[in-house]
């Protein structure tokens, strides 16, 4: 795995992100501060990490996504790179168009940080690929503004072409409202782009991967990512 | 010249921001509120002096960053 981690100003999740990343693949990512026009020689996957990039200014992700290291990721996804968004990644990708929709203030208008339960809807996809379909992880959150929205029509083809891959769920894996934390519509807490390389999802799995946390339930995407990019090496 | 541009959330777009802005006025005894939608707008100063001119840079502004066109309206004004 050749990894780039985006670093822009206000985030604070990119170390959380190398760490699990070398961890869990073996080689430490690249560091990619978001003034750069080009992502390092044989990156195979992006990943844009959570915090509060430019303190959140405008709109969650808004500044971030009209960086010129974001014209660089749009050329790397359309080419079918792997990229994945977490929390303030996920939306940055939805402000640079890579993917739908918005996430718009918590329902209950509280940042929200705590553990909550993700079903695993598809578990043929490079990201989820170290799960099985319908299986629940449990992995933190901590966001303000998370609630998944888009116009109706995006929302059917979504649903329509398989492409909500993480639900908020209970811990057996029925979809509540008393579990969707956020009110996210349908519960949905991570989609993938038409072509299935864009992944953006509000929790955190990079931050249950040790034992020593307590758990380590997000250990399978990153596993997954790097099982799916030594095959496609 | 000096412009305006005002964005706010579309038609339908849930907005909790406003819902708990609409409950605070109340909470305080502002009576005949019935609903309150928040929005955001920007002051601008710009260097051309030509309306026209001045009006197609305040879309391009307001396309590429000042409003998300998947939730939000924008109205430009040129103030004077």
């Amino acid at each position: 795995m050749k990894a780039a981690v985006l670093v822009f100003p206000g985030i604070n999740r990119e170390r959380d992100m190398a760490r699990t990343l070398k961890l869990v693949s073996g080689s430490a990512p690249n560091m990619v501060w978001h003034a750069e026009h080009d992502l390092p020689a044989g990156t195979d996957l992006v990943v844009v990490p959570g915090g509060f990039s430019y303190g959140d200014y405008l709109r969650c992700g808004a500044i971030a996504a009209r960086s010129p290291v974001m014209d660089a990721v749009r050329a790397f996804a359309g080419k079918g790179g792997l990229v994945l968004g977490v929390c303030n990644g996920f939306q940055i990708l939805c402000e640079a168009g890579l993917l739908p929709g918005v996430l718009m203030r918590n329902e209950n208008l509280r940042f929200i940080c705590r553990d909550v339960y993700l079903k695993v809807e598809r578990s043929d996809t490079p990201f989820t690929r170290g799960y099985n379909a319908g299986q629940v992880i449990r992995v933190p959150v901590a966001h303000g503004e998370g609630n998944y929205i888009a116009d109706g029509e995006t929302i059917a083809k979504l649903e329509g072409e398989g492409r909500v891959i993480f639900r908020y769920a209970s811990p057996d894996g029925m979809i509540d409202p008393n579990w969707n934390h956020n009110g996210a519509i349908n519960a949905i807490a991570g989609i993938v782009s038409e072509r299935g390389n864009v992944l953006g999802m509000m929790p955190h799995p990079e931050n249950h991967v040790e034992e020593a946390i307590g758990r380590t339930d997000g250990r399978g995407l990153f596993a997954g990512l790097t099982a799916a990019l030594s095959k496609a090496a | 010249m000096k412009a305006r541009v005002t964005v706010t959330l579309k038609t339908g777009i849930l907005d909790p921001q406003g819902k708990a802005i609409e409950g605070a006025l109340r909470s305080l005894g502002v009576e005949g509120v019935a609903s309150v939608r928040q929005g955001k707008v920007f002051d601008i100063e710009l260097e051309a002096g030509d309306p026209k001119k001045a009006e197609a840079l305040l879309k391009e502004a307001a396309d590429r960053l000042l409003a998300n066109t998947v939730i939000e309206n924008y109205r430009v004004e040129v103030v004077g």
